[in-house]
């Protein structure tokens, strides 16, 4: 006879939160967490302490008394009189400045380098490849300071372009100004009116999206692909244009001037805006070209091919096979050149540009011995700025992956 | 240029530092607190005596004074052809580290920008700093900085080109001009410029040799910082008749030494070593007589230079013949002055209100009692 015993339920046991694999997991993970947290609260409670034994609190509320200095580049309304909050968000607006521009020409740059450094012609592809490796194996730094010497040593002070016969003259008929303390370049006035040539100028804008996508369907219906390209330019000109002077020219040019120390109007371009953006631009090209290349490069050559002999020629080839598949590639670490553009701009103060780092992290953070507080927004900043930039990678991804049917 | 980015980088390895507590004194100095916390609640009384600088024990224990100065302000503070630090405030540590050892060179010298000076002071990297450093209000409260007294009563001034054609600072309106950051000095531009209706464009520098590049390429039109300092880079320009420093100042600079709060001890030895060189200098002796006053009749030489009977130094923990080692190093505050600013040194900077009060100027110490 055999007595058939319950099937045995194994108990529970404290050990078993570490050997059994069921458990494991998640107790390691509550372990690493409880390890966190804790660590986290030393740091904190550390600092604190310390900070209580050099006499020192922690508070924010610098931020709202008077900063006292002054900047030079502003793009809102700033004086002495303005609080360390605004001297800071005046040097926010400065860093998103260089960071925007400087992205914008490296994509460019990067884009027609890499380009060309495929190209078949021996001597431009040598040629490019000489400019990647010479700017992206040079530390940006050191492009930042060089070009900034080049631009303050090289160029006459505004002083050199008075007299009946001066030293200096301006370039493109008076208008522009190459000093050592910048370049001055006339400004756009907008007189009244200018509003309507803005709403032509978005009307047109949109009538030649229309017009492309009407295209863009005519081609997946009937394969056949309509002459668009000179029809967009036209729309997008005349009509704008033909106001312009319809209302009598309400948008004019404001030309610098040298007046006193200094030249007065226009649009002042300090050398250390210039050399910041240009080097930032100049180095981070030379990575997003090789990037390029790599994304090219990727798509097998056998497309390629196929594509010629159905008879396409090689430019429709690099348009409608090569590039559209090549994006998808390239998209994502485009984006992520463009973080290490904007986190390389704290570089500015090399230079004496007054970027965040060098408003609240520099002397707002001096003049109110405000270390810690300073150093915490100055990362917050950062950080947040990097989250955004890899949300839309994020995003990108999402929405460009490759769909299997 | 790169000075100002590895200050950055100094600010940021001296804020770890404070975060982390890797500062000596800090940990030994709380570890302290605690121990007498519990030797009052279980003696029920304090058993440490008035005079105990953490400071100094650790300056005793390193064996060396570590003085922060500025990276290069001519007559201040510079490195000379043999590779010495010579200067205004060189002497003045120099002399407390006789003090201290008797060797004026048992001290090394840290150069720090404008920048990183307060945070380098703090953090505990220098026990003192003298680099030409204003005495303000919110330095000594917010700050958390202990001044010691003022060494060399300054104000700002501006330097510009002879062939700029300016000769007074009210015709600067619309001028660009070369500051330091993390000075006084740019605060008194702005407030000077704004009380006076004019305009100006600033070009922030990090340090002297920045600002002078600058201002000799052109970049900016006047340089402005402590008249102090800007006659002594005058001079060393390579055609110093083609600059001028215009006649206005428009503030006022009491520069002087200063320690972080927390250790009075310490900063007494370093206000009663500064107020021995002047008292020196009131008294007239000089580093070549100081062996000749030993049957002088004046009670306080012998109390300052340990001639007589009572040891009064012993209180901060210094030896007797402290102060006259500290004479004895560069002499007294004139002799340090002609050496470094005045006549001697070529730069030439009058004493000016910085004459001895007994000499029309306002230099005056309290008493050595
Ligand atoms: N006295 C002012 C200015 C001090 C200052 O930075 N002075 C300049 C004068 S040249 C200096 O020492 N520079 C030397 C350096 O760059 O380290 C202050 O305390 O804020």
């Amino acid at each position: 006879m055999k007595a058939s015993a319950p099937p045995k339920t194994e108990s529970f046991k404290l050990s078993m939160l570490l050997s059994d694999t069921r458990y494991r997991g998640t107790s390691l993970q509550v372990i690493t967490f409880i390890i966190f947290v804790a660590v986290f609260f030393w740091l904190v409670d550390n600092t604190l302490k310390n900070l209580a034994l050099l006499g020192k609190d922690v508070s924010f509320n610098f931020l709202f008394l008077r900063a006292g200095y002054d900047i030079n580049q502003r793009l809102i309304p700033y004086t002495s009189d303005s609080t360390h909050g605004r001297a800071a968000f005046v040097g926010i607006l400065n860093t998103l400045l260089v960071a925007f521009v400087g992205c914008f020409f490296a994509t460019i740059l990067g884009l027609f380098v890499g380009i060309l450094r495929l190209s078949k012609n021996w001597l431009v592809a040598k040629l490019m490849s000489i400019y990647i490796e010479g700017f992206r194996n040079v530390p940006v730094l050191l492009w930042i300071v060089m070009i900034f010497a080049l631009l303050t040593e090289f160029t006459p002070a505004p002083k050199a372009f008075k007299g009946a016969d001066p030293q200096a003259t301006m370039l493109l008929f008076d208008s522009i100004a190459v000093t050592n303390r910048g370049t001055y370049f006339p400004a756009p006035i907008f007189g009244e009116g200018s509003f309507w040539l803005l709403l032509s100028f978005i009307l047109s804008v949109l009538i030649v999206i229309f017009i492309k996508q009407y295209a863009n369907k005519q081609k997946k219906e009937t394969g056949k692909s309509l002459p668009t390209f000179w029809i967009s330019i036209l729309i997008i000109i005349l009509p704008t244009l033909g106001l312009y002077f319809l209302i009598g020219k309400p948008i004019s040019l404001e030309y610098p001037y040298l007046k006193g120390f200094n030249f007065k109007d226009g649009i002042h371009l300090r050398n250390s805006f210039l050399a910041l953006t240009l080097a930032l631009a100049l180095y981070t090209s030379a990575f997003i070209a090789e990037i390029v290349r790599a994304g090219i490069l990727a798509i097998s050559k056998g497309q390629t091919e196929a594509a010629a002999s159905l008879g396409l020629r090689p430019n429709k080839i690099m348009n409608l096979i090569i590039l559209p598949q090549a994006l998808r590639i390239i998209v994502p670490p485009l984006i992520s050149n463009y973080l290490n553009l904007t986190k390389n701009s704290s570089l500015a103060i090399a230079v004496g540009y007054m970027d965040v780092r060098g408003t609240l992290g520099g002397i707002t953070l001096n003049q109110t011995g405000r270390e810690l507080e300073s150093m915490l927004l100055l990362m917050g900043f950062y950080l947040c700025v990097s989250l955004l930039i890899s949300s839309v990678i994020n995003y990108y991804n999402r929405s460009f992956q490759i769909v299997v049917r | 240029m790169f000075n100002a980015v590895f200050s950055q980088i100094i600010l940021v390895l001296l804020l770890i530092k404070i975060i982390f507590n890797l500062k000596g004194e800090i940990m030994r100095k709380s570890l302290f607190m605690v121990l007498s916390s519990i030797l009052l609640i279980v003696g029920g009384q304090a058993a440490f005596s008035g005079g105990h600088s953490v400071t100094l024990d650790d300056v005793k224990a390193r064996g060396n004074l570590l003085c922060g100065v500025s990276t290069g302000a001519p007559g201040f503070a510079t490195i000379d052809d043999s590779g010495k630090d010579v200067g205004f405030d060189v002497d003045y540590c120099r002399a407390l580290a006789a003090a201290i050892f008797g060797d004026p060179m048992a001290v090394k010298f840290v150069g720090l920008t404008s920048a990183v000076r307060f945070t380098a002071l703090a953090a505990g990297e220098v026990d003192i700093l003298a680099r030409n450093t204003t005495w303000t209000y919110s330095r000594d409260t917010d700050l958390k900085q202990t001044f010691l007294g003022v060494n060399y009563y300054d104000g700002q001034g501006f330097m510009v080109k002879k062939d700029l054609g300016v000769n007074s600072t009210l015709e600067l309106d619309g001028a660009t001009v070369c500051i330091q950051v993390g000075t006084t000095t740019e605060l008194n531009l702005a407030d000077y410029f704004k009380e006076n209706g004019m305009s100006y464009e600033p070009v922030p520098t990090a340090d002297n040799a920045e600002s002078q590049q600058q201002y000799l390429a052109g970049a900016c039109d006047t340089y402005t910082t402590d008249a102090s300092a800007l006659h002594g880079t005058r001079v060393n320009l390579e055609n110093p008749d083609d600059h001028l420093v215009l006649p206005e100042i428009i503030s006022k600079e009491p520069l002087g030494p200063l320690v972080r709060h927390g250790d009075d001890n310490w900063a007494d030895i370093g206000r009663w070593v500064l107020n021995a060189l002047i008292i020196a200098e009131e008294k007239g002796i000089t580093k070549a007589n100081i062996d000749s006053w030993k049957d002088t009749k004046d009670a306080e030489i012998h109390r300052l230079l340990g001639t007589g009977d009572d040891d009064i130094l012993a209180m901060v923990g210094l030896p007797k013949n402290a102060m006259y080692n500290a004479i004895k190093a560069g002499g007294n505050y004139g002799e340090i002055f002609e050496n470094n600013l005045g006549a001697t040194s070529g730069i030439n900077i009058e004493r000016g209100v910085n004459a001895s009060w007994t000499k029309g100027g306002i230099l005056y110490s309290p008493p050595f009692r």
